[in-house]
């Protein structure tokens, strides 16, 4: 390793050549502020426009002063933090970039967990000395995202999620000078774009520019209605981060305070979508064996690979930017769509209650969800199967306005019947989750055989593209992986091109899957927060008394009694889907 | 076979043609025809000449016959007078204001007098679509020296010791940015020109560009092979459409000789040329956002290391200089560098192109040796302030060049003066002001510009510029405070110390200069609500004097709001709330009865 | 148009095109070459100035004489059309009258050649335009 050596407020350190002075200044002890510049280390996600100029530190020799965050560190290089020039230039580029901020902080979606308002908070700044006009721009909601970007301060985040780590392209900055702003193309609605709602723009977002359509409202008002049975469904990833909205540490399980908590704000049933993760697992495993023996008994009309279908954003993807291959992912639909479905026919039924007045509610650690329960063929004559979808931190502001102490709260159960869930529906809350406990289950199925061990090391991780090749007792099966949407068009155009070696690949939109979902706690650019994350929902599975999908006696029970077998008839009409070419919905007005 | 004896070269630069010199031209070559001398005399169409001020010109040689502001008019007496008997066509000739007579030889203007023109060598001699012009001009003589006498590295070192810098404005020694580029190893490395000239009211690049088109090829190819790239580009400004044409047809010839292509002089060497078309944005001129625009990109820059030579247009190695510094390559490389480096001061080599305009009698395009004053340029060369007006600033370095002064005019142009005195080279705007320009709307004036200009990128620029646009218009209502000005100096100072690209870093030069040179304007905006140009109108009050005014009502005929009433022949008054501050009445009345205060 | 291959080639068309800017060229610096002004006013081409005018231009450059050859009005010599007057570099001007091709053809081979004074000089009597 290349060194170098340079003094930094009289302080003389050794780095590794090519830090820039921002992370070597860390590496000091000194936190020098910083606004735009943002990263996600070990994921190979990092934004440094060196465009809001808060970080800008002296460097002797220098003209002017230099932005920390795009500076490396070279030889002998002095710098100062926190002299007089950089101070003032540091406070006098803050008040500028407030100057043209709304004040609405009291009624921010994001007041208290706004990166400007932190750093105003720790500069002190007290008064805005330039004042003058502010640009406006038209708000925009679509059905998860919430533009305001009155308060957007161009860092530029979004655009560097939106276009360099998802390859989505909806969102980029547009207009020039005192106007500049990130929108669509044209400024556009961002419904109008090619949006996924993957929500990691959102996630990003230092400001409240960009939030999320807040349902929880519409929840209290549902759970107030005496004449609506609510129950809600968890996803995995939320008991994994919901803990860190009320202070615990990352990584910390919060299972069992979710459901009393969920309990205590009067939902009717506390149910699991993990119990929906194992019925995917069964269609969706069970449609990979089936198509994978069809191709192997040579049915040319087969394609292969296969390709998970629970991610609303990636659906959205796909049917935006390769149409063509609508036909290759699998036809199963969402674990929150599966539960929803047979929420309102199955356990309606058994409730003996009209599907009307059942309400179904998700939490969510993503913002896609909202727009997926409104997709029209998951309603049933208008009558959603998933009413509402909020997200964690959503559900975290719930919890916090029904004054529950959260911490506090001892642990529950889930109810039954959609309650119980096996350790693969957990892992469904982590990148390479999903095809783990599809193969768990498809191993049996396929080789009769029961699994020689439970866990699969090779499928695990946070690298954005990842492959494995499982020995299904001789026929080997080829599993790709890939997070994050600019990974997954790698895979895609492959598949496109006829070059895939793969029979079956799981795609998740958000980097490291729902643990970094839209809708999780700010990570605010730790990554050791997605790490800790991904290491409770393994815990988790471990920690399950049951780990495979079909081994789930409630799941068991659900075909005995009403579906039949997977890819039954009723499966297919409750189960399953069908994709549309949405490549030509970009409509410029 | 009759002789041609005579050409007759008519300006076609934009300048020129928006005044119908291609008319001029046109009525020139029928006349000819018509009275049988056509194959005598050759009409020549040029690029610009330089003396805008008097166009369209006319110049006829050999006997350097300069006609000014020609009209198709005036074709059939310049044929019949000057063409067939010899007689020169007196009232065409240009009039010396000091001297009140007419000079003929433009080598006798004093506009030309103190000119060297190099980049402009070209420029008003030569047909620009010809190539073989420029050929006879000894054009591709220094690509072909080059490519057979000397090796890349010894062409960088004549090009180091000629001592040019760059003439986009940053003044980066040329030799050594090539020399950079050479040395970074690639499998592709492209030349770029940045003709991306955007400077308010300057042409030089376009003039170059539509005069001598060869001369910014010829150098490319010679970059190129000093470099290592097999492409060059050239990226200009979509507005400059007679540019792009003649560009392109030079390029479309030059391939045709094969001095554009491969294997170019049986050498081996490949270089070809492509242009690029900018939006016009002035920020792209920044060579990273001149590389992002080029790629597809917003075209807002980054920062800087990775410099274009290691890491430039698609991440690959790329050479950016522009227009101006590509036209001084050739002449370097055929005169030899020490000729060059002994015009201009120690550090400031060669000659600087500048577009001369503003409250100068002479308004152009003029080429001069470094280290000339400023003094020289404008009361020479400029033939001093129109109407015989006090001088009072003078602004170098386009939009983020400073306003300097009286005391600044003996001071010699060149790179480090004009950066030590508060302004800049920039890429040679040069706009002289007198008595009645205001100097704190001139400083407002260059803010609305940058402000319009910015990219958006970084805060101090996007937001910083805004707000110093914003205390200046409060100054020029009369609604600034002291603290204004205090606010101005703390802003300017930290948008040029924190900004991203060179265009934050010098847009507040204009009020810095302007502070610094012109407190006591600003003093007076502010504490006694006084404009002394009389620019700024809410200053402004015009009243009529009760004892003069006759009562003539002219001035309240004359007054579009029906601001002045008062009876005929009695003395009128003009209602302060409803005066839009025209200036009607004032010219109006005969009497002096209306007063500017 | 044929293909540049060589140093040579561009020479060689260089040498080709050179006669299409050389009038220009001269004029950038007339003092240097040998100047003749030829009256041309309507005296001067009734007494055949400009068959002088032609035959002088297509001489010198038959004869390699660098030369910048241009025309004036009226010298003031209706007497002794067509006149000409003649400035070798670095001397005073000299008018020649009564000008035809033969004594043009002894003026370019005596006075511009060797600097020999012929007959036929006429005194100054105007100021160079």
């Amino acid at each position: 390793m290349e060194t170098v050596k340079f003094t930094i407020d009289k302080k003389t350190i050794e780095v590794e050549k090519g830090t820039t002075v921002l992370n070597a200044a860390k590496k000091a002890g000194i936190d020098i502020p910083s606004l735009c510049y943002f990263s996600l280390d070990g994921m190979k996600i990092e934004n440094k426009p060196g465009g809001c100029r808060v970080c800008v530190v002296e460097v002797e020799g220098r003209r002017n002063l230099a932005p920390a965050c795009a500076t490396e560190v070279t030889d002998g290089m002095v710098v100062r933090t926190n002299s007089m020039r950089v101070l003032n230039a540091r406070r006098t580029v803050l008040e500028l970039i407030l100057s043209d901020h709304p004040f609405d902080c009291l009624v921010c979606a994001k007041s208290g967990n706004c990166e400007l308002q932190s750093l105003a908070h720790r500069m002190g700044v007290r008064e805005i000395p330039y004042q003058g006009a502010q640009s406006t721009y038209r708000k925009d909601t679509s059905p998860s995202i919430i533009r305001d970007v009155d308060k957007c301060i161009m860092c530029r985040r979004c655009e560097m999620m939106c276009n360099d780590v998802q390859t989505v392209g909806a969102l980029s900055a547009i207009n020039r000078g005192f106007m500049a702003v990130v929108a669509p193309a044209f400024e556009m609605n961002l419904e109008k774009s090619p949006c996924t709602y993957c929500g990691q723009c959102v996630a990003v977002c230092p400001t409240g520019a960009l939030t999320e359509v807040d349902h929880t409202r519409d929840v209290i008002s549902a759970l107030a209605d005496p004449t609506k049975t609510v129950i809600v469904q968890t996803a995995p990833a939320v008991r994994a981060a919901l803990g860190e909205e009320f202070g615990l540490e990352p990584g910390t399980l919060v299972t069992g305070k979710m459901v009393t908590a969920l309990r205590e704000l009067g939902f009717d049933y506390v149910f699991d979508t993990d119990f929906a993760a194992d019925l995917t697992i069964m269609e969706e495993g069970t449609e990979l064996l089936d198509r994978l023996s069809r191709y192997l008994n040579g049915d040319k009309s087969i394609k292969l690979p296969i390709l998970t279908s629970c991610c609303p954003a990636w659906v959205n993807f796909f049917e935006h930017n390769f149409p063509e291959l609508k036909d290759v992912p699998s036809t199963a639909r969402s674990p929150q769509q599966m539960f929803g479905s047979i929420a309102k026919s199955y356990f309606a039924k058994k409730l003996g209650i009209d599907r009307k007045d059942l309400v179904v509610v998700s939490i969510m650690p993503c913002l896609a969800k909202k727009y997926e329960c409104q997709r029209d063929e998951f309603k049933v004559d208008g009558n959603p199967d998933v009413d509402f979808s909020i997200s964690t931190r959503e559900l975290a502001n719930l919890i916090k306005l029904a004054n529950i102490d959260f911490n506090s709260l001892p642990d529950g159960d889930f109810d039954h019947p959609l309650g119980e869930s096996t350790g693969a529906g957990v892992i469904f809350g982590t990148t390479g989750g999903v095809i783990e406990a599809a193969v768990r289950t498809a191993y049996e199925l396929h080789t009769k055989k029961p699994l020689p061990k439970i866990t699969f090391e090779e499928l695990r991780g946070l690298e954005g593209l990842r492959s494995a090749t499982i020995d299904f007792d001789g026929l080997k099966l080829n599993i790709g992986i890939a997070h994050g949407l600019g990974n997954a068009r790698k895979l895609l155009e492959d598949v496109r091109d006829g070059k895939s070696q793969f029979h079956a690949i799981e795609i998740m939109a958000c980097p490291g899957g729902c643990i970094g979902g839209g809708g999780q706690p700010l990570h605010h650019g730790d990554a050791s927060i997605l790490r800790a994350r991904q290491k409770a929902i393994y815990q988790e599975d471990a920690n399950k008394p049951i780990r495979k999908s079909h081994e789930n006696p409630y799941i068991i029970k659900l075909y005995e009694e009403f579906l039949g077998k997977p890819l039954s008839e009723k499966s297919h009409h409750l189960l399953h889907t069908h994709y549309f070419d949405k490549s030509t919905q970009i409509i410029v007005e | 076979m009759t002789q041609i004896k005579m050409h007759l070269l008519v300006c076609g630069g934009t300048g020129c043609r928006s005044s119908h010199s291609e008319l001029v031209a046109k009525a020139l070559n029928e006349s000819l025809a018509n009275h049988g001398l056509d194959a005598e005399a050759k009409v020549v169409s040029t690029g610009c000449f330089g003396f805008c001020e008097k166009g369209p010109i006319v110049k006829v040689v050999p006997d350097n016959t300069f006609y000014v502001q020609v009209n198709p008019d005036d074709a059939e007496e310049i044929v019949k007078e000057h063409v067939l008997k010899g007689r020169k066509v007196q009232r065409l000739l240009y009039l010396d204001p000091e001297k009140e007579k007419t000079v003929s030889d433009d080598r006798h203007m004093t506009f030309y007098k103190k000119q060297i023109r190099i980049a402009l060598r070209n420029c008003g001699f030569i047909d620009p679509e010809n190539i073989d012009e420029y050929i006879a001009r000894d054009g591709y003589s220094a690509l072909a020296k080059c490519l057979t006498e000397f090796t890349p590295q010894q062409v960088i070192d004549i090009i180091k010791k000629s001592g040019l810098r760059g003439r986009g404005g940053g003044g980066f020694p040329t030799g050594l940015k090539w020399e950079i580029t050479s040395r970074v190893q690639a499998d592709q490395k492209y030349v770029i020109c940045n003709a991306d000239e955007g400077d308010p009211g300057a042409f030089m690049d376009r003039s170059i560009l539509e005069g001598d088109p060869h001369s910014v090829i010829e150098a490319m190819a010679i970059n190129g092979y000093c470099t290592g790239a097999s492409k060059g580009l050239v990226y200009i400004r979509a507005e400059y459409p007679l540019a792009i044409k003649r560009l392109q047809i030079a390029i479309d010839q030059a391939r045709k000789y094969g001095l554009l292509g491969e294997n170019i002089f049986g050498t081996g060497f490949n270089f070809d040329i492509e242009l690029r078309y900018g939006a016009g944005a002035f920020v792209c001129g920044e060579e990273t956002a001149l590389i992002h625009s080029m790629e597809g990109k917003r075209g807002e820059p980054t920062f800087k290391p990775p410099f274009p030579s290691e890491h430039g247009y698609l991440g690959k190695p790329s050479n950016v200089n522009n227009v101006e510094t590509y036209a001084n390559v050739p002449v370097i490389i055929l005169k030899g560098p020490e000729w060059f480096a002994s015009i201009g001061t120690e550090k400031s080599k060669g000659t600087k192109v500048f577009a001369l305009a503003g409250k100068v009698n002479n308004v152009g395009l003029i080429e001069v040796p470094m280290g000339i004053t400023l003094r020289e340029v404008i009361f020479e060369i400029g033939g001093g302030i129109k109407g015989g007006k006090e001088f009072k600033a003078v602004q170098t370095g386009g939009p983020s060049g400073g306003c300097l002064t009286a005391r600044h005019l003996d001071t010699p142009i060149d790179y480090d003066n004009l950066l030590a005195a508060g302004s800049m080279m920039g890429s040679g705007g040069m706009i002289v002001m007198d008595e009645d320009d205001c100097m704190v709307s001139i400083a407002k004036f260059y803010l609305e510009f940058t402000v319009e200009e910015s990219c958006g990128k970084c805060s101090p620029c996007r937001i910083g510029n805004k707000r110093l646009h914003e205390i200046l218009e409060k100054i020029c209502k009369g609604e600034g405070t002291m603290e204004d000005l205090e606010k101005l100096k703390n802003l300017s100072q930290v948008i040029k110390d924190t900004s991203l690209c060179g265009l934050g870093q010098t847009s507040p030069n204009p009020v810095l200069s302007t502070l610094e040179n012109f407190w006591d304007e600003y003093v007076e905006h502010v504490v006694d609500k006084k404009c002394r140009a009389g620019v700024c109108k809410s200053l402004m009050k015009y009243t009529i004097d009760q004892e003069a005014c006759v009562g003539c009502t002219a001035c309240a005929r004359a007054c579009p709001v029906n601001a002045i009433s008062g009876e005929r022949k009695q003395p009128h008054t003009i209602n302060q709330s409803i005066c839009i501050k025209c200036g009607a009445c004032m010219e109006k009345c005969k009497f002096n009865a209306v007063l500017l205060q | 148009m044929s293909q540049i291959k060589s140093l040579d080639d561009l020479k060689k068309i260089k040498e080709a095109v050179q006669q299409k800017i050389q009038l220009r060229e001269k004029s950038l610096d007339p003092e240097k070459v040998v100047q003749i002004k030829v009256g041309m006013a309507t005296s001067g081409i009734a007494s055949g100035a400009r068959e002088v005018m032609a035959f002088l231009i297509e001489e010198l450059e038959k004869r390699n004489i660098e030369a910048v050859v241009t025309q004036v009005g009226d010298m003031g010599y209706c007497y002794a059309e067509p006149t000409i007057e003649v400035t070798l570099p670095g001397k005073e001007p000299v008018v020649f009258g009564n000008v035809d091709t033969k004594k043009a053809d002894e003026i370019i081979e005596k006075y511009i050649k060797n600097g020999e004074l012929i007959d036929g000089i006429l005194p100054a009597n105007y100021h160079t335009i």
